[in-house]
């Protein structure tokens, strides 16, 4: 044995690799973690508050009567809860983050860092105008750069995320139908049957009917399931189109389509989701666009943060223009912003207000301080890289997986299970990359591809890195080609094996109680 | 491009691997006229960190900071203090740079502060089940109108004139998209309780709000009675949590949805977002909730973990026919406000309802001994309208001069509704009594 001069061992000496069960509950770096409501008490505070006066209420009886009885823990206990629980987090500064159509990119730290200026956390929405000329100029900016982006001549700020801001399409859609007098009569809305949920949700969320229409062997919409679904157009209101498409590919058809739903006297609503693979290249607005919203959280950058929040401007054509939400920022001749807030004046065809107050500032200081650091050679050179890692990733695995079409992807690469053997399926090839420890790519999306995987790169990833998640990603393609079992029980090295989904939802537990936790410790 | 890490030769060895001759090779089914020969015109190239942050300071230092002065505004976002462990916790880059929790196996941290999180909701409106968050409160307001829609399979939305306008708004847009009828009651500053008399057999729900928009606290148990008489249903709405800890919560008083702003807890005031809205209700209104819903379950090895579930309910999977189209929600704003609210714990937040509810009245106490001025709010938790003998935009513009931000104009939220005169005030525990008299003898001036 190697040992120092105090005779402690050095060296490592060959041991069982045997599982090792530990009493704890931790295994090495990785803490157990029990529930807040497990490890804390209603006494316990982390904040030292001063003592309250004892002034006599003026609540008028309109008292709560049973306390919360929430626990609460003293800061390094919270610390540490917080912190253990990070650690059962995948994340984009961790590794590669292949969740195809979510543009999961680096997230700059300079971005958060001028998000906390006090200038920008600390105004509140409203106070007088006077003293926000800069974050009224800092909107008016990021507006500037998402009109020229897109070449449309307007932007509503407001909406709060991507489904928000194809509300916030579809409602202007309404409302030109309204004004046009056809609000009641053009009530469908064409859907290709490849969309995100969110266009078919939205649109049915709005009053419109979903006509499905159909995806054709390229991937693309089938124009003659369009054209037989526009020989009636008296009640068509539109289409939302996701362009490039979830399928990762770019619309080849989009001209036409724009001329044909316009003839029909229908309105084009373009969903941006995957607008990280054109960006500084094309321009939605020559392709016959009348809507479409950005999600500044894919594109642009801003953090996803576990599910939000998001931001979702939204670009118009100047058919739509006049509808637009309230509140906008204007500029008057003086050079002094203004919010226009009232659904009259410069608004008066506004169709409504969608939020309490002015939309995302937290995430428009993130995508500005994004932009500006690409400029438009950079936003150019991002989307090139970002189709150029998905092609890469795709000429790498096309050979021992099933790309679901023929010929170049844009940012995404999409494969089929085909490959497969019997019995495995898509989920366990996701689950098996959480084993070589990458995040899955989006699995059984879209729908017009069976057990579909869908991998977004995106430009934020080197050669090496993309090199080594196609050796791990083609290592399971063949065991799962090959039939091997095992991949049923991944993943094994993470936190947690798979969760069953199915007790969750048939008998929902869905907040702590006392009783939950003790029915699941005797099982 | 410090973000952009393929270098030339990359480039190139990865078009030979891949067989083509450029990058412009991708980009054929683009239209030909549609093809951007260069890069878009009319905007700036690439700039170092150093130019983006001066450039980004200079625009801020355009702003004043509530933080900077006696600053009394509120009427739906409110100036806390945030614990400097709570921004530290939302910056870890496991929670700020990870997704939706779509897998659960690696994503048990976001999980579990996501139950953690609809447990306080749940707890705080003292209601059964509470949702993974929403947009923001006014998003969530009118996400409970439509719900109670599907629920009561009626059509009638009625909102109380104590209703924060832009809420009202938002709802009004929402409900009527899907043909729904909106009825607003007038704007009353003390009126809650007339939902009671405007409920009838064909209304589907009435929102009120408590404390409403001009601070107003009331018991909303009578209109729920009145309500559930005619089998419809009570949202009860709020834009300060921190209420919460000191007054009646919705569960209390009979409510079936309760839907809010959490802003207060853990987030800044960001010029009006991110937030975080809350909704929470009954458990048998479970299944036509809208969002994200965490629920516990157990691993292949037994082991108690936390997954996203009833998702049914969701676009995803129901498409047109699901409860909602949203999406992604706050998340990370969720993690900001359940880990302040873990760092108060109940007794915590009691003490800053508290500490929130005396400054309030010692703000009201001194500006109402001002000759002139009237508080006419009649019950209030942290904020109040205030009746001035003069128009309230004057009023404010000369607060301003003498460096207080004297609260917001009654006439901004509700234009034509000759509430001229009123000024709505809000004090929190970073009220100061320097604040406090600096306001009050400022206005002494004034009027």
């Amino acid at each position: 044995m190697t040992m120092n001069t105090q005779g402690r061992p050095t060296a490592p000496t060959a041991v069982s690799t045997a599982a090792i069960e530990t009493i704890s509950g931790s295994r090495g770096l990785l803490q157990q973690e029990g529930l807040l409501f497990e490890i804390g008490t209603p006494e316990t505070t982390g904040v030292d508050l001063p003592k309250p006066k004892g002034l006599k209420s003026r609540l008028g009886g309109v008292a709560r009567k049973v306390d919360t009885g929430l626990p609460g823990l003293s800061e390094p206990q919270a610390v540490r809860h917080y912190m253990r629980l990070s650690q059962k987090n995948y994340a984009i500064d961790l590794g590669l983050f292949p969740l195809g159509s979510c543009t999961m990119k680096h997230n700059p730290r300079l971005n958060e860092k001028m998000a906390r200026l006090p200038g920008f956390g600390d105004i509140h929405p409203l106070q007088p105008q006077a003293t926000v000329q800069g974050a009224l100029q800092l909107i008016d900016e990021l507006a500037t750069w998402l009109k020229t982006l897109t070449n449309m001549p307007s932007v509503a700020m407001s909406p709060k995320a991507g489904a928000h801001g194809e509300l916030c399409g579809l409602l202007a859609i309404r409302q030109a139908l309204i004004a046009r007098g056809e609000g009641d009569v053009r009530k469908r809305m064409l859907v290709p049957e490849s969309a995100h949920g969110t266009n078919p949700a939205t649109a049915a969320q709005c009053g419109f009917t979903v006509d499905e229409i159909k995806a054709n062997k390229r991937g693309r919409v089938d124009m003659a399931d369009l054209k037989a679904k526009l020989e009636k157009s008296e009640d068509v209101a539109g289409i939302m189109l996701t362009n490039p498409n979830t399928c990762g590919l770019f619309e080849t058809d989009i001209r036409e389509i724009a001329d044909l739903i316009h003839k029909a006297g229908g309105y084009f609503y373009c969903d941006g989701a995957n607008f990280n693979a054109i960006v500084g290249r094309v321009r939605p607005g020559d392709l016959g666009v009348d809507a479409m919203h950005i999600n500044l959280h894919k594109t642009f950058s801003t953090p996803h943060g576990g599910g939000g929040p998001g931001s979702g401007p939204t670009v118009f054509s100047e058919a739509l223009a006049p509808y637009v939400p309230v509140p906008f920022v204007t500029k008057d001749e003086d050079g002094i912003y203004r919010l226009v807030e009232q659904v009259d004046g410069e608004a008066s065809e506004s169709f409504g207000r969608m939020v309490a107050f002015h939309g995302q500032m937290g995430m428009f200081v993130r995508a500005l301080a994004y932009i500006l650091s690409h400029g438009a050679d950079g936003l150019k050179q991002a989307a090139e890289d970002a189709v150029l890692n998905a092609n890469y990733i795709q000429a790498r695995l096309k050979h021992v997986m099933s790309p679901a079409f023929d010929g170049y992807c844009m940012h995404e690469a999409l494969f089929s299970d085909a490959f497969t053997a019997d019995g495995i399926e898509t989920i366990d090839i996701a689950k098996a990359l959480i084993d070589e420890g990458y995040h899955p790519m989006t699995m059984y999306f879209p729908l017009v591809v069976h057990g579909a995987m869908l991998i977004e790169p995106t430009e934020t990833e080197s050669k090496a890195e993309l090199d080594r998640f196609c050796d791990a990603l083609e290592s399971i393609a063949r065991r799962a080609a090959q039939g091997d079992d095992t991949l049923k029980g991944a993943p094994y090295l993470a936190p947690m094996r798979r969760l069953d989904e199915t007790r969750a939802a048939r008998k929902p537990v869905l907040k702590w109680t006392a009783e939950d936790t003790s029915k699941v410790a005797a099982e | 491009m410090r973000y952009l890490p393929l270098t030339p030769e990359d480039r190139a060895n990865m078009l030979a691997t891949i067989g083509a001759k450029s990058v412009d090779d991708f980009y054929t089914d683009v239209p030909e006229a549609a093809r951007l020969k260069g890069k878009v015109s009319g905007l700036p190239d690439h700039q170092g960190e150093l130019a983006v942050e001066r450039h980004l300071t200079r625009l801020a230092e355009k702003n004043r900071s509530a933080s900077s002065g006696p600053f009394f505004v509120g009427a739906g976002a409110y100036k806390h203090h945030v614990p400097a462990t709570v921004d530290m916790i939302i910056q870890r880059s496991e929670f700020l740079t990870t997704y939706t929790p779509y897998q659960p196996e690696i994503a048990q941290g976001t999980l579990q502060t996501l139950f953690e999180f609809q447990t306080q909701v749940a707890s705080l409106t003292a209601l059964d089940v509470a949702n993974a968050s929403m947009y923001d409160g006014s998003t969530a307001c009118a996400e409970a109108a439509v719900m109670a829609a599907r629920v009561t399979r009626r059509k009638k939305i009625i909102l109380s004139g104590g209703l924060h306008p832009h809420y009202a708004a938002a709802t009004r847009l929402l409900a009527e998209a899907q043909g729904l009828t909106v009825v607003q009651l007038p704007v009353a500053i003390d009126g809650e309780e007339e939902l009671a008399k405007a409920v009838d057999g064909e209304t589907a729900c009435v929102i009120g709000q408590s404390p409403n928009v001009f601070g107003t606290v009331t018991d909303l148990s009578a209109v729920a009675d009145a309500a559930h008489g005619k089998g419809a249903l009570l949202v009860s709405v709020f834009t300060e949590v921190v209420s919460l800890g000191l007054v009646t919560p919705p569960g209390e008083m009979g409510a079936d949805i309760a839907a809010g702003e959490g802003q207060s807890l853990g987030n800044g005031l960001n010029f009006g977002g991110p937030y975080v809205g809350l909704f929470s209700c009954r458990e048998k209104l479970v299944r036509q909730m809208p969002g994200r819903l965490c629920g516990e379950t157990v691993d292949a090895d037994g082991k108690r973990g936390f997954v996203l579930t009833l998702s049914t309910r969701e676009q995803h999977i129901r498409r047109d026919k699901a409860t909602s189209n949203i999406c992604t929600n706050s998340g990370l704003c969720a993690l900001a406000f359940t880990s302040h609210m873990t760092l108060l714990g109940g007794k915590g937040l009691k003490q800053l309802a508290q500490l929130n509810h005396e400054a309030a009245i010692e703000l009201a106490d001194a500006l109402g001994a001002v000759k002139g001025v009237e508080v006419v709010t009649p019950r209030f938790f942290n904020e109040f309208a205030i009746r001035t003998p003069m128009d309230a935009e004057a009023v404010l513009a000369m607060l301003d001069e003498a460096g207080v931000v004297g609260g917001v104009r009654a006439s901004r939220l509700f234009p034509g509704d000759h509430l001229g005169d009123v000024i709505l005030v809000a004090a929190t525990e970073c009220t100061t009594a320097d604040d406090i008299a600096a306001y009050t003898d400022a206005l002494k001036e004034i009027v």
